[in-house]
C-alpha cells in the first residue's frame, strides 16, 4: 500500500485488480462440472469392477504368491530355446516395422493436406490409415495366422498393417507441419514437383520420420513378445504357455529375457535417434 | 560471417574443397547406414523365417478370410439381414461399455501412480540416487512387460473379470506415462524451482508452484494419447478372461462364429475410431486452456 492512500483506496484497488484477473480467465463452472463427471464415473468404475471390494483385497495374498513362486527363476536348460525365439521375436519387429514404414511412405504422403490438394481423396486416405490402426496388433495376428499359417510371418504381417497406419499418420502429420518457405523457395528456381517434395519438403522431415519409425521398433518389440500367444510366432508361445500351467520360475526366466531384449533395443534406438537429431 | 562475404565474387579459399570434403563423408555415411540396414533385414528375414513366395501365395487367403466376416446382405432386405447379422447387439454394446470404463479407469490409475514415480526417476528433481534408481528400474518394469502378461497373472490371483484387466492395463499405464513425464520433468526450465526455494518453499511447493504449470499440458496430451492406446489394449485383454468384449471376441473365434465375429469388429473398430477423433478434438483444446490458466 502506498503512503497515504486512504484504507477505502486499498480495497478499491483490490477489487479492481481481481476483476481484471477474473475477466482473463475463462469460465471455471464448465471445467469443474467435467471433472465432477469424470470422478463420479471413476468411482463407479471401481465399484463395478470390483477394485473397491473383497475381491480386491482376497486377490493381493494369491498375487504375493504368484511373485514368490517366480523366484528364483527357473528353466536354464531352455535357454537355447527361448534365445532363438526371443531372436525371433526381435526380427519380426524390426520386419514389420520396415515393411509398415515403407507402406507408410505412399500413404503418408497421399493423406498429407500440403502434398495431396483434392481433399475429398486426401480425407479418404487417412480414414483408411486410421482403420488399419484402429484394431489390435493381436486381432491382426488372428487374422493372419488364418491366412498364412502358425508361425512369425503372421506377426510380421500384423505388425506392419498396423505401423502402415500409425506411421501414415505421423509422417502426414509432420509433412503438415513443415514449414512452407523451403517449398516456395526450391520451386521459385523453377524445379519440377518432384524436386520441390525432395529438396523442400523431405529435406525438413526425414529426420522426424527416421525417429517416428525408430520409436516404433521400440514399441513394436515390446508388441512383438505377446503375438505367440495367438500362435504368430516368437517368445510369447512360449511365455503364455509356462503362464497357463502356472510354471512361475520358467515364466519369470522368460519376462527377464524379454526385459533384457527391450532394453537393448531401448538403448540401440535412443542411440540412434540422438544421432539423427545431432547429425540429421 | 559478415554479410559481404555473401557477395565475394570468389568463394572464401578452401571452402569448396571443405563443402565437397563434407559432401563426401555424409555420402560414405549414408552408404555405411544402407549397409547396415540391408544386413540388418536379411538376417532377420532368415531368423524370422520370412517368406515371400508363401505370402503372395496366401494373401487372398485374408481377403476370403474378411469376406467370411460378413453375412450375405441382400438388396431388398437390407435392414432385416443387418438385423441378424446384429443380433446381439444390446449384449455387444454392454460389453463394450465395459470395456471403455475399464481403459478409463486404468488410465486413470496408471497416470495417477506414473505421475507420483516421475518425480523421483527425473534426474532434475530426484531426492537422490537411491530413489532415482529405484523408480526408474520400476517404471521399465512395468512399461517393458505387456499387459497382457500382468493380465494373465492377475487373473490368476484376482480370478476371471474386469478387475484382472483393469490393474494389468493400469500397471502397464503407469510404466509408460511415468517415462514420458519423467522425461517432460527433466526438460523444463528450473529457474522457477529455484525462485521458490528462495522464498521458503517445500519441495512440494516447489512441484505444485515451478514444476507442474510448466509440464501439465504435455501430460495432458500424453493422457489423451494413452487413453487412446488403452481403449485399444481393453478391447483384446479379455483373450485371456480379463473382462471387456475381448472374450466374446476370441470365443466366437474358436466357435467360427465367423458372422459374430465381424459384427464385433466392426462395432469395436467404430468406437476406436470414434474416440480416437474425440480424443484428438479434446486433446488439443484441454492442453492448450491448462497452458492458459
Amino acid at each position: 500500500m502506498r503512503a497515504g492512500d486512504a484504507p477505502g483506496m486499498a480495497e478499491a484497488r483490490r477489487v479492481q485488480l481481481a476483476a481484471l484477473l477474473a475477466a482473463g480467465r475463462p469460465n471455471p463452472w464448465p471445467r469443474r462440472a467435467w471433472a465432477v463427471l469424470a470422478v463420479a464415473v471413476l468411482v463407479y468404475a471401481a465399484f463395478a469392477v470390483e477394485l473397491i471390494g473383497p475381491k480386491f483385497v482376497n486377490g493381493l495374498p494369491r498375487l504375493a504368491g504368484a511373485a514368490a513362486m517366480m523366484l528364483p527363476p527357473k528353466g536354464w536348460q531352455h535357454l537355447p530355446e527361448w534365445l532363438w525365439a526371443l531372436a525371433e521375436t526381435v526380427a519380426m519387429a524390426f520386419l514389420g516395422t520396415l515393411l509398415g514404414a515403407a507402406a507408410a511412405v505412399p500413404l503418408g504422403f497421399a493423406s498429407a493436406r500440403n502434398t495431396l490438394k483434392l481433399r475429398a481423396l486426401q480425407f479418404g486416405f487417412r480414414r483408411f490409415a486410421d482403420s488399419l490402426r484402429s484394431l489390435d496388433h493381436l486381432i491382426w495376428a488372428i487374422v493372419f495366422v488364418r491366412a498364412v499359417g502358425l508361425g512369425p510371418l503372421a506377426g510380421i504381417m500384423a505388425i506392419a498393417i498396423v505401423d502402415a497406419g500409425t506411421l501414415a499418420k505421423l509422417f502426414s502429420e509432420a509433412m503438415e507441419n513443415a514449414d512452407p518457405k523451403p517449398l516456395d523457395g526450391v520451386r521459385s528456381t523453377g524445379a519440377s514437383g518432384a524436386e520441390t517434395i525432395r529438396w523442400g519438403l523431405l529435406a525438413q522431415v526425414l529426420p522426424n520420420m527416421l525417429a517416428s519409425t525408430l520409436y516404433m521398433w521400440e514399441s513394436n518389440t515390446r508388441s512383438a513378445t505377446i503375438l505367440g500367444i495367438v500362435g504368430a510366432g516368437g517368445i510369447g508361445y512360449q511365455l503364455s504357455d509356462r503362464l497357463r500351467v502356472y510354471d512361475w520360475g520358467e515364466a519369470s526366466t522368460i519376462i527377464l529375457l524379454i526385459l533384457g531384449a527391450v532394453y537393448v533395443i531401448d538403448f540401440v534406438s535412443a542411440r540412434l535417434r540422438r544421432s539423427l537429431i545431432r547429425g540429421g | 560471417m559478415p554479410a559481404t562475404a555473401l557477395h565475394a565474387a570468389a568463394p572464401r579459399p578452401g571452402l569448396t574443397e571443405a563443402l565437397l570434403a563434407e559432401r563426401r563423408r555424409r555420402r560414405s555415411r549414408a552408404a555405411v547406414a544402407a549397409s547396415v540396414l540391408a544386413a540388418a533385414t536379411l538376417l532377420a528375414a532368415s531368423v524370422g523365417g520370412f517368406d515371400p513366395v508363401r505370402l503372395i501365395a496366401r494373401l487372398p487367403r485374408v481377403g476370403e478370410f474378411l469376406d467370411l466376416l460378413v453375412p450375405p446382405i441382400r438388396a431388398g432386405h437390407v435392414i432385416e439381414d443387418v438385423g441378424e447379422w446384429y443380433w446381439g447387439l444390446g449384449k455387444w454394446l454392454r460389453l463394450l461399455a465395459d470395456t471403455l470404463l475399464m481403459a478409463f479407469l486404468a488410465t486413470a490409475l496408471g497416470t495417477a501412480g506414473g505421475a507420483l514415480l516421475s518425480f523421483p526417476a527425473a534426474a532434475n528433481l530426484t531426492p537422490g540416487p537411491v530413489a532415482y534408481w529405484i523408480s526408474r528400474r520400476l517404471l521399465e518394469f512395468a512399461r517393458a512387460v505387456p499387459d497382457l502378461v500382468f493380465a494373465i497373472v492377475f487373473v490368476f490371483a484376482f480370478g476371471l473379470g474386469p478387475l484382472a484387466g483393469v490393474l494389468a492395463i493400469a500397471v502397464h499405464t503407469l510404466g509408460a506415462q511415468g517415462k514420458l513425464f519423467a522425461e517432460a520433468n527433466e526438460n523444463i526450465d528450473m529457474r522457477p524451482c529455484e525462485g521458490v526455494r528462495a522464498a521458503g518453499g517445500s519441495p512440494r511447493e516447489e512441484i505444485v508452484h515451478a514444476v507442474l504449470p510448466q509440464v501439465l499440458p504435455n501430460w495432458i496430451s500424453f493422457t489423451f494419447w494413452r487413453f487412446e492406446v488403452n481403449v485399444r489394449s481393453a478391447t483384446i485383454i479379455g483373450f485371456v478372461g480379463a473382462g471387456g468384449i475381448g472374450l466374446e471376441l476370441y470365443e466366437s473365434l474358436r466357435l467360427s462364429y465367423y458372422d459374430d465375429v465381424g459384427a464385433i469388429l466392426l462395432i469395436v473398430a467404430c468406437t476406436v475410431f470414434a474416440i480416437d477423433w474425440a480424443s484428438e478434438a479434446l486433446r488439443g483444446r484441454v492442453a492448450e486452456g491448462s497452458a492458459r490458466a
